[in-house]
């Protein structure tokens, strides 16, 4: 197989995003670790929600609730640590698995009742169910309901790992993407990767081959909002700051975006949506302040004229590039 | 228990149905007839009480800014569908959700531009501002009161509309079968303008009756839309007569609920408990109750036939 473009392009973005916290470095600009560790992170959301969204054709619209839930696990934990003098619960080894499995454990609820629906019920109901847990962190006093929650301290694992550094945490970031980006070519390239996507083109065809599209579905959901919470704990770990202004519809609805924009069903699809995604707005932010006003004709845009997303983009200019040759053979032929 | 207070309560949980209706009307023909989620609705109905409260700086007059607004509504969602949503009718759900989102982060920015980020409120003409004694010894607010009457007559409207007009019978035989009417000769894209427009002006009527209740805002659209789902899911989707239905039911609890349930589950539990878990239960009580319909009944209350 030669090198195609569809994979150089993704490989440079990752190389790009490694070197951030040296370039970063090199030209005194810390902010721009801060900027890139959140594009990290929202990547290995978006890249779990395309894992229903394009692989499996699951319109989930409430995906922003296990980040929500993963940072607050984080959050509670770290409260808890100081103000009830907790030790164990500062420790990173404790917050993470924690913060895994309160994710699991609401993808499995929300799943299980949504998965019971489709099309549109699914995107209303995973919508609704977001907005339930949402309205639960509104509602939660004594973990600042409205307000969140700062956190006392980041997440604990010992001296050879202190993401208190800027550059370290940076680098969580960046191994948790890459590691998410290795899982989910795994996963989709693996027997159950292959059911769910033939459940996406046919369902009842592959239940008929025996198939039980229902776990299998449920299975995947649950993973998502696994890797979605991950996503999340290292998003509190980042900021500092917990609140239910993380799992804001909105904040679904941008993952959604950044899924589609980069392309869906493909594997580094999400990653580049979340790189333009969060470009696009930092340029047209710093440009006007009301940057949504251009920023919601472009979507309009882009869902109507633009197929496939950045992925898509980049395969039209490949076939352009490799036709080229060919095209100029055929008119010295023809002269 | 108080009872009068549980009758108001009642009353305001009904009128809060019925604007949830109307919103969850317009949607639910949108989604039965073109088969397109408006996302956007909310905006629509933002817009209703932006330029409510615009045309009641304009007029001074409360009926006459109503009067105005309906028109700016229906040309705005003729205008929507004309330029962006009808592209998105044979597109699938997700672009649709997509698309209309970009319309959100649009109107959205488009309203803190123009009107700026602060809320507006509009004032009640002196006639409404009173209260009625609909009980012995009960006053309640006419202008409520209003709301609930206003709205009655609008789902008795859209009900002899669409069983017992010309186009009633034409939107029916569009929710049930695009292709055929088309083939049959009527004019679909005329229809679907038309079908949008009268949601827009729906949505518009109630975010302008909503304006003097509560505080005209950016992003007032996005809850109770969010809420209007909710109600449509219950339904069932493309059902009027589910929406209904739903919205009255979902008025009511969450209305009630928010009220009553902090002294109910301070039967239950002691006070610092009950006070930190009712405002949190309260809210996700309209949720759980969908969740519940659906665990048993997939499709809704009110199934559309053929679906």
């Amino acid at each position: 197989m030669t090198l195609s473009l569809r994979t150089i392009v993704p490989a440079a973005v990752l190389v790009l995003l490694g070197l951030v916290p040296v370039i970063a470095g090199a030209i005194d600009e810390p902010f721009y670790i801060d900027l890139f560790s959140r594009m990290l992170i929202l990547a290995i959301g978006a890249s779990s929600l395309n894992l229903l969204l394009g692989y499996g054709g699951m319109v989930s619209f409430g995906h922003a609730v296990y980040l929500g839930i993963g940072a607050y696990v984080v959050g509670i934990f770290s409260f808890h640590s100081v103000e009830d003098g907790i030790e164990w619960m500062a420790s990173g080894y404790v917050q993470i698995p924690a913060a895994l499995i309160a994710s699991a454990v609401f993808g499995l609820i929300i799943g299980a009742i949504s998965l019971r629906t489709r099309g549109v019920y699914f995107i209303m109901i995973t919508l609704a169910f977001a907005q339930m847990v949402y309205f639960l962190g509104v509602g939660i006093e004594y973990y600042g309901a409205d307000d969140g929650l700062t956190l006392y301290g980041r997440s604990e694992f010992g001296d050879w790992l202190d993401l208190n550094e800027s550059s370290t945490l940076y680098y969580v970031c960046f191994v948790a993407l890459l590691l998410t980006l290795f899982v989910s070519y795994k996963l989709i390239n693996s027997r159950f990767g292959i059911a769910i996507r033939s459940i996406k083109s046919n369902e009842r065809r592959t239940r008929a081959i025996g198939i039980p599209s229902y776990r299998y579905r449920l299975t995947c959901f649950v993973i998502a909002a696994t890797i979605c919470g991950f996503a999340g704990a290292l998003l509190a770990n980042r900021t500092d700051f917990v609140s239910p202004d993380m799992m804001h519809w909105t904040r679904s609805g941008d993952l959604i975006i950044m899924v589609v924009l980069g392309g869906m069903g493909t594997l580094f699809g999400p990653l580049l949506g979340t790189v333009g995604f969060l470009l696009v707005e930092e340029i047209l932010s710093s440009y006007t302040e009301y940057w949504q006003l251009f920023f919601g004709p472009l979507l309009i845009l882009i869902v109507i004229f633009g197929k496939g997303g950045i992925d898509g983009l980049i395969q039209a200019l490949a076939n352009l590039v490799e036709r080229k040759p060919k095209a100029a053979a055929q008119s010295r032929d023809g002269a | 228990m108080n009872w009068i207070l549980l009758f108001e309560q009642f009353l305001n949980g009904f009128q809060l149905g019925i604007l949830l209706f109307l919103l969850a009307a317009g949607l639910t023909l949108v989604f039965g007839i073109m088969d397109l989620i408006n996302l956007a609705h909310g905006s629509l109905y933002m817009m209703g009480a932006y330029f409510m409260a615009t045309f009641v700086g304009w007029t001074d007059s409360f009926m006459l800014a109503a009067l105005l607004t309906l028109p700016a509504c229906l040309l705005l969602g003729v205008v929507v569908e004309v330029v962006t949503l009808r592209r998105l009718y044979d597109r699938d759900h997700l672009d649709q959700v997509l698309a209309t989102f970009g319309l959100i982060l649009f109107f959205d920015e488009f309203v803190r531009l123009i009107w700026g980020p602060a809320g507006l409120d509009v004032p009640l003409p002196d006639f409404l501002e009173t209260s009625f004694e609909i009980l012995p010894g009960v006053p309640y607010p006419t202008y409520r009161l209003a709301i609930i009457l206003t709205g009655l007559l609008i789902a008795l409207f859209l009900y002899i509309l669409v069983t017992k007009t010309r186009i009633g019978m034409r939107i029916r035989a569009g929710a049930s079968n695009r292709e055929m009417i088309g083939a049959l000769g009527i004019n679909i894209q005329m229809l679907f303008t038309l079908v949008f427009g009268l949601g827009a002006v729906l949505a518009g009527f109630a975010g302008l009756m909503a304006a003097p209740i509560f505080t005209v805002e950016i992003g007032m659209g996005a809850n109770i839309l969010i809420l209007a789902f909710v109600v449509i899911v219950i339904g069932g989707i493309g059902s009027i007569r589910g929406a209904f239905i739903a919205s009255l039911v979902v008025g009511i609890i969450d209305t009630i609920g928010r009220s009553f349930l902090p002294d109910l589950l301070d039967l239950f539990l002691d006070e610092v408990a009950a006070s930190t878990a009712a405002p949190a239960i309260s809210s996700m009580m309209t949720y759980i109750l969908m969740a519940v319909i659906l665990t048993f009944r997939p499709q809704g209350l009110f199934p559309p036939r053929g679906a």
